[in-house]
C-alpha cells in the first residue's frame, strides 16, 4: 500500500508537467496584455514594448516556460505581474476561506446526503422516497448562484442571520466563522448533497437485492442493521468514487460562491487573475489546484481499500 | 430573563460586525490592481493616489487650477519661467519634509506618462529646485497649460511623491507608497483584491479655504478607511442596504431600485459630467480608408438609440455631440448634430458616392462592461440600416484593448470600429483627449494621419487667451468630424449611494473621501 502511494504520488510530476506546459501555452495562446491592463489604454506604443521587456514578456515562449519551470523547481512560482507580491504569499492568504468553505460544505453534503439517500432506498416508492429525491433533483439543477442569491435574500437581508458577504477566519472568532461560512457552504453543498444522495439511493438498492441481504435477513438481523452494517458498507466504493469526483467538481462552485459571498477565497483569486491576465498568478493557481485534483483522487483510491478489503493494491 | 437578555446582548456583540463610527467602509467600481498612479491610469489606481498624495494644484468646483501645495507661484513676463514655493509645514507620511526635489523628480516622472505632461517636458529647458522650498520651470517656448496640467485630475494627475520613488522608472511600479496626503496607506493590512486599508494622517496640515472640488481643504475626519473588493454588485448592494458598508461608488441601473426607495439611503450623482463614450474608426484598412465612408458611417450612427437602449430612462444620459464634452469649457456645437440623431439616408447617399463594395466592418463589441454592452448592438443595427455589411465580435474590455493594437486587415485579425469611454475630464481639452489623435502608425489606435489636428494641438497649447482657445477647439471640433476621426455617443455618469449617517462627500470627477465623516445613525 505504501509502495502504492509512493508510486502513485511519484506519477504526479509527470502529470504536473503537462498541465504546466498546457496551462502555459493556453495562457499565452489567448488574447490579452498585461502591459496594456497595467498602463491603461493610454500608455504609448514605446512605453508598453519597454513594459513588456520588463516583465520578460518579449521573450520566445519556449524561453519565458523554461524560466518559469526552472523557478517552479525550486518552489518559486514567481510575482503577480499587478500587486508585485510574491505569488505563494498571495495564493496562501487565499487558501484558509476556501479550505474553510470545502470543509464545511464536504461535511454538511455527508451528513445531509448519505442519511437522505439511506430513507430514499429504505422508503424506495413511497413518498418520502420521491420527495427526497425531488429535492436532490431541485438541489442539482439549480445554479449555485442562484441559490446564493435566494439565501442572501431571506436569510441576511430579510431575517438579519448572516452577514451578506465577507469572511471571518475560525482562529479569530469561531462564532463569526459560522456566521461567514453557514450561507455559502449551504449553497455549495446543495449540488453535492443531491449528488451523493441519488448514488447512495441507487447503491443501496442495488446490494439490497443481493444474496448476502437476503441471508441477513433470513438470520434475523434489524433492518436497521442490514441497512447500515450490510448494504452501505458495501456500496461504499461507488458512493466515494462519486464524492471525490464532487470533491473536485467543488472547485468550480466554489469560484461562484466566493464571488456571491465576497469569499477571500482562491476562487475570487482565479477569476481576478484570469481577468487581469495576471500570468504568474494563473499559473501559480492552476498548478496548485491540479495537485489538490490529484490528492483527492488519490485519497480516494486509498479509501477504497478501507472500505473494501478486497481491493487491494 | 435578565440573564437571559444580557447573554443575547453579548452574544449580538460578539457575532456583529465592526460597527466603529470613525471606519469608513466603501465598495468601489472595480478592484485596485495597481499601486503606481503614475504608471497606472486605472482611475481605481488614481482614487487611491488621491487618499494618499497630494498635489501641487487642484481644480475647484468651478474647474478652476488652485494651489494645493504651492504656496504661491509666479510666471515671466515672456511666459516661459514659473517659479513655485511649496507651502511650509508639508511633511511626508514618515516624517521627512516635502521638498522642492522631491516635487521636480514627480513631475519629470509624470511628464514622460501623461499626456499633457509630455507636452510641458517637450517645451522644457529646465526644472530645477532652488532651495528647499522653491521650483523652478524654464521653458523654451510659453505655454498656456501648464497649471492646468498640474491641477488636472485625470487621465493621470500629478501626484507627488517622495524623490526616491519618484526616481524609479516609468515602465516599473513604484514599491513606496508614501505620500504627503490626508490618508496614510496601511501596507501591512493590504490584500490584493480583498481590501486596501487606509488610516488618518494626523501630521497632515489642510488648506484653510473650504473644499471646493478637488481643491481646498483636505480634512480627514475618519479615523480609518477600509475599501472592500465586492465584485459582485447585487452583493455590494445588499451589503449598502443591510449596513455592512458605507459607500458604493457605482450602483449600476438596473440595481438602482433597490437602494433609491431604501430610506436609510441616499443617492447622488456626485460626478456631474460622468463619462463620455464614443467610438473611433480604423484607417488603415477598407472600408474605413476612404473618407466618404467614414462620414457614412458617422451620419448612420444615433447617439439617441444607443443612449436609449443603454442608459434607458432619459435622467440617466445627456445626447452630447460636443467632442470635448457638454458642460466642459471647450465645448462646441460646431457640426454637433451629426452625432446626435442617425441619418441613414444621408449615410446611403454617401455610401453610393464613395462606391462601397460592402466590405466587412469589424466592431469590436465590448461584453463586460455594463456601462456599455448594449452600445454594440444598436450601433452595429444603425450601420447596417444605412447598408454596410457589419459583423460583430464580442469580447471583454481587456481583449478588445490588445486586439485594437493590431493594425492588420480585418480577415487577418484586425478591426474597423471600436467603441471606449472616458470620464468627461479626460477628453474635456485638445491636449488631455487622445480620442482626437491624428498621428498616423505611430499615434493612438485608429492611426489617422491628419496633420491639421496637430498644428491646431500645438497651436492651443502656446495659446493663453481662454477666447481664442475655445476658437481653436471649435475648429479641432470641425476637422475631427470631417475627417471622421472619432464621435462622441453621449455621457452618462455613475450613481452613488451611501448610507444616511455618512455626510461631506464632495461631488467630483474622481471619488475623494476627505472631508467625509461618519456618525452612528
Amino acid at each position: 500500500m505504501i509502495f502504492y502511494i509512493l508510486r502513485r504520488i511519484v506519477a504526479t510530476i509527470p502529470v504536473m508537467g503537462v498541465v504546466a506546459l498546457l496551462v502555459f501555452s493556453l495562457l499565452y495562446l489567448a488574447p490579452g496584455d498585461p502591459a496594456v491592463i497595467i498602463a491603461g489604454e493610454s500608455a504609448s506604443t514605446e512605453q508598453l514594448e519597454k513594459m513588456r521587456k520588463d516583465m520578460g514578456l518579449d521573450q520566445p515562449l519556449p524561453v519565458q516556460f523554461a524560466k518559469w519551470i526552472g523557478k517552479v523547481a525550486t518552489g518559486d512560482l514567481g510575482t503577480s505581474l499587478h500587486s508585485g507580491k510574491k505569488v505563494s504569499e498571495m495564493i496562501g492568504a487565499r487558501v484558509g476561506p476556501t479550505l474553510s468553505l470545502a470543509t464545511v460544505t464536504i461535511l454538511l453534503s455527508l451528513i445531509l446526503a448519505i442519511p437522505m439517500g439511506i430513507l430514499a432506498a429504505w422508503a424506495r416508492g413511497r413518498w418520502l422516497d420521491r420527495s427526497l429525491m425531488s429535492i436532490a433533483v431541485l438541489g442539482f439543477s439549480t445554479p449555485v448562484f442562484v441559490v446564493g442569491y435566494v439565501l442572501i435574500f431571506l436569510f441576511s437581508v430579510k431575517a438579519g442571520w448572516f452577514p451578506v458577504q465577507g469572511f471571518t477566519p475560525i482562529s479569530e472568532n469561531p462564532l463569526r466563522f459560522l456566521r461567514t461560512v453557514t450561507l455559502p457552504a449551504f449553497t455549495l453543498s446543495l449540488a453535492y448533497v443531491a449528488l451523493v444522495s441519488r448514488i447512495t439511493r441507487s447503491s443501496l438498492l442495488e446490494m439490497l437485492g443481493e444474496d448476502f441481504i437476503r441471508t441477513a435477513r433470513a438470520k434475523g438481523a434489524s433492518e436497521r442493521r442490514v441497512l447500515l452494517r450490510h448494504a452501505l458498507r458495501n456500496a461504499a466504493v461507488p458512493i466515494l468514487t462519486v464524492a471525490g469526483s464532487a470533491a473536485a467538481f467543488l472547485i468550480g462552485g466554489v469560484v461562484v460562491t466566493e464571488s456571491v459571498f465576497n469569499l477571500p477565497g482562491m476562487g475570487r483569486l482565479v477569476v481576478e487573475s484570469v481577468l487581469a491576465r495576471d500570468y504568474p498568478l494563473i499559473q501559480g493557481l492552476i498548478l496548485l489546484l491540479s495537485l489538490v485534483y490529484i490528492g483527492i483522487n488519490l485519497l480516494t483510491d486509498i479509501l477504497y481499500s478501507v472500505f473494501d478489503p478486497r481491493i487491494r493494491y | 430573563m435578565k440573564h437571559r437578555s444580557l447573554a443575547l446582548a453579548l452574544m449580538a456583540a460578539v457575532l456583529s460586525g465592526p460597527a466603529s463610527a470613525e471606519t469608513l467602509k466603501i465598495v468601489m467600481e472595480s478592484r485596485l490592481g495597481n499601486l503606481d498612479p503614475i504608471l497606472s491610469a486605472s482611475h481605481q489606481t488614481r482614487e487611491h493616489g488621491y487618499l494618499i498624495y497630494d498635489t501641487l494644484f487642484a481644480e475647484d468646483a468651478q474647474g478652476q487650477a488652485q494651489p494645493q501645495m504651492i504656496d504661491e507661484y509666479s510666471v515671466s513676463e515672456d511666459g516661459k519661467t514659473y517659479r513655485f514655493k511649496l507651502r511650509e509645514g508639508l511633511a511626508f507620511h514618515d516624517g521627512a519634509p516635502v521638498t522642492a526635489k522631491d516635487a521636480v523628480a514627480s513631475i519629470k516622472r509624470w511628464g514622460q506618462r501623461d499626456r499633457m505632461g509630455l507636452a510641458i517636458m517637450k517645451a522644457t529647458d529646465s526644472l530645477e529646485a532652488e532651495d528647499d522650498n522653491t521650483f523652478v520651470l524654464k521653458l523654451n517656448t510659453p505655454l498656456g497649460v501648464v497649471i492646468d496640467a498640474f491641477a488636472k485630475p485625470s487621465g493621470v494627475p500629478l501626484f507627488i511623491m517622495p524623490e526616491a520613488a519618484a526616481a524609479t522608472p516609468i515602465t516599473e511600479a513604484i514599491t513606496n507608497y508614501v505620500g504627503s496626503g490626508p490618508f496614510k496607506f496601511v501596507e501591512g493590512e493590504y490584500s490584493p483584491g480583498v481590501k486596501s486599508i487606509y488610516v488618518k494622517n494626523e501630521n497632515y496640515k489642510p488648506r484653510s479655504e473650504e473644499p471646493s472640488g478637488m481643491a481646498g481643504g483636505k480634512v480627514a475626519k475618519v479615523d480609518r478607511i477600509e475599501r472592500i473588493e465586492i465584485a459582485d454588485p447585487l452583493t455590494a448592494v445588499n451589503s449598502l442596504t443591510e449596513g455592512e458598508i458605507d459607500f458604493m461608488q457605482n450602483v449600476p441601473l438596473d440595481l438602482a431600485p433597490l437602494v433609491e426607495g431604501n430610506e436609510a439611503i441616499t443617492t447622488a450623482h456626485l460626478d456631474k459630467a460622468g463619462y463620455q463614450y464614443g467610438y473611433r474608426l480604423n484607417f488603415l484598412h477598407p472600408p474605413f480608408d476612404n473618407k466618404l465612408i467614414r462620414q457614412a458611417a458617422l451620419y448612420a450612427v444615433g447617439q439617441k438609440e444607443i443612449l436609449q437602449a443603454q442608459f434607458g430612462d432619459a435622467d440617466n444620459y445627456q445626447a452630447c455631440g460636443a467632442i470635448f464634452g457638454c458642460g466642459t469649457t471647450y465645448e462646441s456645437d460646431v457640426m454637433a448634430d451629426i452625432a446626435i440623431e442617425a441619418q441613414p439616408e444621408k449615410a446611403k447617399a454617401l455610401l453610393a458616392e464613395a462606391g462601397y463594395k460592402g466590405e466587412t466592418v469589424l466592431l469590436l463589441h465590448v461584453t463586460d462592461n455594463p456601462a456599455m454592452a448594449a452600445v454594440g448592438p444598436v450601433m452595429a443595427q444603425q450601420l447596417r440600416a444605412a447598408g454596410f455589411n457589419v459583423e460583430m465580435q464580442a469580447m471583454d474590455f481587456m481583449t478588445m484593448l490588445s486586439r485594437r493594437a493590431s493594425q492588420e486587415a480585418v480577415e487577418k485579425g484586425g478591426w474597423s470600429i471600436f467603441i471606449t469611454s472616458w470620464q468627461v475630464p479626460e477628453v474635456s481639452d485638445p491636449v488631455r483627449s487622445y480620442m482626437i489623435v491624428s498621428e498616423g502608425t505611430k499615434g493612438y489606435a485608429g492611426w489617422g494621419d491628419v496633420p491639421a489636428i496637430d498644428q491646431n494641438i500645438q497651436a492651443f497649447l502656446a495659446e493663453t487667451d481662454v477666447a481664442k482657445r475655445k476658437e481653436i477647439a471649435a475648429e479641432i471640433q470641425k476637422v475631427v468630424y470631417e475627417e471622421g476621426i472619432y464621435a462622441p455617443l453621449g455621457q452618462s455618469s455613475r450613481l452613488n449611494a451611501w448610507t444616511n449617517g455618512v455626510d461631506g462627500l464632495i461631488p467630483n470627477g474622481p471619488t475623494v473621501f476627505w472631508n467625509v465623516t461618519k456618525s452612528a445613525e
